[in-house]
């Protein structure tokens, strides 16, 4: 194995998701699975190639530093509408401990 | 053993620009939670940042200033972490190819000029703020400065004490406040500090463990939180510990730095390019044009100070180390006919006194300030046509940033004005010698140091209004017949 | 010939001479969309009020003799990772269920300015990742030529509508072949157009260098009217070109003469299904007897692609999926004591396991210590792929290829590996990766009459030149006018 469930693990927790003893080892095995098939790459020689980042190269667009968002109370109604937990107009969430 | 404490400084300036840095939301500080947002600012599934040219502009303009080499192709990354006031779970910031590098601003420590060098400088969004004790267990998230502009300024570790920090800290801020990229005010958080500290054996040239300290929001947190970190980590290795890598926040209240509490998860941002935002090019032509337009740097102004007004340079140090300052005194200057020196006699004295005592030091603004610098000059004037004299206008200037009113006003309802009539002047001479016998023989028989007394006795007489140099002369006559 | 079955210019014609009226074709349209979409689990959201409502609209506008927008009284599906105002979009995920888009995606405002008649969203893998369309949170879309058989993925819910006339046309996203895999394996036309050529503001992301939408037409000819109507330059997409669109639809007819087809010999591999292999043969050699050159050509890093594809797309995923917190919007886990469990338990609820696999070995190639040997390394690997590309290009106008080795698998043939399912998108993935544009385009049936689809692969922004070649193939065929027998 080219990866533990204790290192999936901590991939979960850096990914903010959680998994059952389980689905654990079901994923352990599909990393090891997928790691091992991306390997191949490593057969290419690309010491002096470029990255691509971006297929299109060209550089980034530039807007003018204008005020275009009007804020109103219904506009922030409507943006909040979706929010699990809302006090008046903030986003209500569980204490956070600095 | 004695230590060497090595320390940098990452500081973080909010841009002045209108809207926000990748999408149209208003920059404007104190408006209701979540008003100042939409769908991009917000992290809604499907939107894109578009990049706002007048960010480019400001960082170039930092980037210059603080000669800089500046990237032709810099490249925007992804910074993953989770926090509720980081509405995408990452920040879009620059990693690999920031937009500048290798720089330096120059500081004055220990009456010495120094340099401190830049690592890099980059552009960045700004996270939003939560606000952890309006409700039990909950935390409420605001949204509105959510994407507003930063520049995040690194140091190299070139800094050796807390006070050279602070002054580093004061040269940066007043760099950017000359440039008008920031208001540099501390305590609304448009500038924001956080130091990464360490020592080491006096001698050495490897680096120590270095923490670093968030939360600092002053001048004097900064200085406070350095030294109280120097002297914890010198506690720390001469009780034979070791110095945790670790972050950790400066408690004001009780001048102490703390470790975080949520470090459970360990910090790996993952930084990648940016699918969503193609490499910035800042061509020759651009740089050329911003370096066109930069305003006077604090250098140049210190040198047309001493030059153009004959000021000491000790003065126009002092004037140009706060740009605002600066034009308070330009501006006091062109609204009076006295000389520069006179102008920033006053501004030294009484200004600059009078902001260190309100410790209006960083929220204080020329525009807000209670005397305004054409007062200012109004009043050294009444000083230089005889209307007041210099100990009169002292007082004048108390009321005047007391109670805001003109000098012309004060003087008039007080009755201040300097009083120059003759007769009036002769008749409290004619009181004051009559009352004091013996005092006019005594300098009449050689005794002429007593002249100060009698001078000071009329000025008594007269509520410090008469002309001194009237009743100097006045007085010599008077005695000498 | 019912309402529902037109194509878009057929209904144009139809709608112009008001032989037909709009809200007539959008009624057709929904009727047949509650009669038959039961078996086919096309539509996660049907916006039947919505679409009258503009059915109407676009009937005053037909009625009063002004020329009327390309696609007035249109109806068209969306798929459910792009957003429509006031319209729930799931994106296919259960931790969407109840989001309600506040704006419009770009190109949903662009229909709606062509006038177009939006009938709801339709299906997709969750996040659009996925091949068989069975990763959608809800419930999967079935092939409508073979119910037991998936449609392909992840646009599997656009191309159902669209093969089963759920609706005139409709739009997908492609990030390794989303478009064109479903369009080969329910029979109807696909476009992945050239990266940036059409806008990606408001469709939700999978990995944003190589989304892209699209159209899932009925034939080449609406694949062109359709793309008239999206492509373009939006100022609000940094990744979106701004150079001039030529009218796609203008030059269709003008024919392969002269054209030079480039044939890969690393798209006819062992293990294909011999029917496919024979159809986009002989779908070659017909645009060959219409005038076309064919060439050999190398595209010698193949083989990376699927490699590289998997690492770049799970790492922008990760990403771009980490604002998916419950904070702002979407599924919220239930009583959790503190943030670390709101965050975790909420996404471990609200995503499903192919979407958690893809986050977790994204998370992983970008975190330290790894993300030279996967990131960095897939990235230069790209940069191979891409010039493969573009030096092939200096010898042919376009690469024909299959679009995938095999036509539609049965639900659940593919589940349990992973890997197996990625290699679906064997032929498909390399043009994301080098930004290219691809048309899917129906070529034939195999023994249990399933449909082949050709692929045509152009240059980058020569989309017009697919097209061309795509119409004259299919001129010369009747494959379009067969229907799924439901």
């Amino acid at each position: 194995m080219r990866i533990t469930p204790d290192e999936v693990r901590q991939v979960a927790t850096l990914a903010r998701l959680s998994f059952s003893a389980e689905e654990l080892d079901e994923l352990t095995q599909h990393f090891d699975t997928i790691l091992t098939y991306v390997d191949k790459l490593g057969e290419l020689q690309t010491d002096s190639v470029e990255p691509t980042a971006h297929a299109v190269a060209v550089s980034a667009p530039l807007r003018d530093d204008v005020v275009t968002n009007t804020p109103s109370a219904a506009q922030t109604d409507a943006l909040l509408a979706n929010a699990p937990s809302r006090k008046t107009y903030f986003f209500r969430v569980p204490k956070i401990i600095e | 053993m004695t230590y060497e404490s090595v320390i940098g400084l990452e500081v973080h300036a909010q841009l002045l620009t209108e809207s926000k840095i990748f999408c149209g939301c208003s920059t404007r500080f104190g408006a209701a939670p979540n008003q100042h947002t939409c769908p991009v600012c917000l992290g809604l599934p499907g939107v894109l940042p578009v990049l706002n040219k007048k960010v480019v502009d400001f960082a170039l303009r930092a980037a210059l200033a603080t000669h800089c080499t500046i990237t032709t192709t810099s490249r925007w990354a992804r910074k993953n972490y989770f926090y509720p006031d980081l509405p995408k779970g990452y920040q879009i910031s620059m990693y690999e190819l920031p937009l500048a590098e290798h720089g330096y601003v120059e500081v004055t420590a220990e009456e010495q000029a120094k340099k401190v060098r830049l690592t890099r400088i980059h552009m960045e969004e700004d996270a939003g703020k939560s606000i952890h004790d309006a409700e039990a267990g909950a935390s409420l998230v605001d949204l509105n400065r959510t994407g507003v502009p930063l520049l995040e300024i690194v140091s190299e570790p070139d800094i050796r004490s807390a006070a050279e920090a602070g002054s580093y800290l004061r040269s940066l801020r007043a760099l950017l406040q000359y440039i008008e990229v920031c208001d540099g005010n501390m305590e609304e958080g448009s500038l924001r500090c956080d130091a990464n500290v360490s020592i080491r054996p006096r001698g050495s040239t490897e680096f120590g463990t270095r923490t670093e300290t968030k939360n600092l929001n002053s001048f004097r947190a900064v200085e406070k939180a350095i030294e109280h970190e120097i002297q914890r980590q010198t506690e720390v290795v001469e009780a034979g510990g070791r110095v945790v890598q670790e972050t950790r926040l400066w408690d004001a209240d009780r001048e102490v730095t703390r470790p975080m509490r949520s470090k459970e998860f360990a910090h790996d941002y993952r930084y990648f390019p940016d699918p969503d935002l193609l490499p910035l090019v800042v061509d020759q032509a651009w740089v050329e044009h911003v370096r066109t337009d930069l305003p006077e740097l604090p250098a140049a102004r210190r040198a047309r100070f001493v030059h153009d007004y004959d000021l000491p340079a000790y003065d126009a140090e002092v004037l140009t180390a706060r740009k605002d300052v600066a034009d308070y005194f330009e501006a006091s200057l062109r609204a009076c006919p006295a000389a520069p020196k006179v102008v920033s006699n006053w501004v030294m004295d009484s200004v600059l006194r009078f902001v260190k005592e309100e410790k209006l030091d960083a929220a204080l603004k020329i525009e807000t300030w209670p005397c305004p610098p054409e007062r200012l000059g109004a009043l050294i004037g009444l000083i230089q046509n005889g209307t007041i004299s210099t100990t009169i206008a002292k007082t004048v200037y108390e009321d005047m940033r007391r109670t805001g009113h003109s000098p012309e006003e004060i003087i008039e309802s007080k009755g201040l004005r300097q009083v120059s009539d003759t007769d009036t002047l002769q008749a409290a001479i004619a009181e004051v010698l009559t009352a004091n016998p013996d005092k006019v023989e005594a300098y009449r028989g050689g005794k002429e140091k007593l002249l100060g007394f009698f001078v000071g006795q009329v000025m008594r007489a007269t509520q410090g209004k008469a002309n001194p140099q009237m009743v100097n002369t006045l007085l010599r006559q008077k005695l000498s017949q | 010939m019912s309402h529902h079955a037109l194509t878009i210019h057929q209904a144009r014609q139809k709608l112009r001479t008001r032989e037909v009226s709009a809200v007539e074709l959008a009624q057709s349209v929904l009727a047949r969309v509650r009669q038959t979409d039961e078996r086919l689990h096309s539509y996660l959201t049907v916006c039947a009020e919505e679409a009258l409502a503009q059915a109407e609209a676009a009937d005053r506008m037909l009625a009063n003799g002004a020329t009327p927008p390309p696609l007035c009284g249109i109806p068209v599906a969306l798929k459910d990772v792009i957003l429509a105002q006031g319209v729930r979009s799931t994106a296919g995920s259960k931790i969407l269920e109840q989001f309600i888009a506040p704006y419009d995606a770009t190109v949903t405002q662009r229909l709606k300015e062509a006038g177009a008649v939006i009938i709801g969203k339709v299906n997709c893998d969750e996040f659009a990742m996925g091949s068989s369309n069975e990763n959608s949170a809800f419930t999967p879309c079935r092939n409508p030529w073979d119910t037991d058989r998936v449609p392909g993925g992840s646009s599997g819910g656009s191309a159902v509508s669209v093969a089963a006339d759920l609706a005139c046309a409709a739009l997908g996203t492609d990030t390794g072949g989303s478009i064109r895999l479903p369009a080969a394996f329910c029979g109807i036309v696909g476009l992945k157009p050239t990266y940036g050529r059409v806008s990606r503001f408001g469709v939700v992301a999978y990995a944003s260098s190589l989304d892209q939408v699209g159209p899932c037409t009925k034939d080449v000819r609406d694949c062109a009217i359709l793309l008239d109507v999206i492509a373009g330059h939006d100022p609000r997409d940094s990744t979106s070109v701004n150079r001039p669109t030529p009218s796609y639809t203008a030059h269709l007819e003008r024919g392969v003469s002269g054209l030079r087809i480039g044939i890969p010999q690393e798209y006819f591999i062992e293990g294909m299904q011999p029917e496919v292999e024979t159809a986009v043969r002989e779908a070659i050699a017909h645009l060959q007897s219409l005038g076309a050159e064919v060439v050999p050509i190398s595209l010698p890093h193949t083989e990376y692609a699927v490699a590289t594809y998997y690492i770049i797309a799970m790492a922008e995923a990760s990403s771009n999926l980490a604002r998916y917190d419950g904070v702002r919007y979407g599924y919220r886990a239930s009583e959790v004591e503190d943030l670390g469990a709101l965050y975790q338990t909420t996404r471990a609820q609200g995503f499903g396991s192919e979407v958690k696999r893809r986050i977790a070995l994204g998370t992983y190639v970008l975190s330290a210590g790894y993300y030279d040997a996967y990131y960095l390394k897939a990235q230069k690997v790209r940069t191979l792929i891409r010039q493969d590309f573009l030096n092939a290009f200096e010898a042919c106008d376009t690469i024909a290829t299959p679009v995938a080795p095999t036509t539609a698998f049965r639900l659940g043939e593919k589940l349990a590996d992973p890997l197996t399912m990625y290699l679906s998108d064997i032929f498909t993935i390399a043009v994301n990766l080098a930004g290219l544009p691809g048309l899917s385009v129906p070529c034939g049936f195999d023994q249990h009459g399933l449909p082949i689809g050709l692929q045509l692969i152009g240059p980058p922004f020569e989309e017009e030149v697919l097209l061309r070649a795509g119409y004259a193939y299919e001129q010369d065929h009747d494959w379009r006018t067969r229907k799924p027998p439901l």
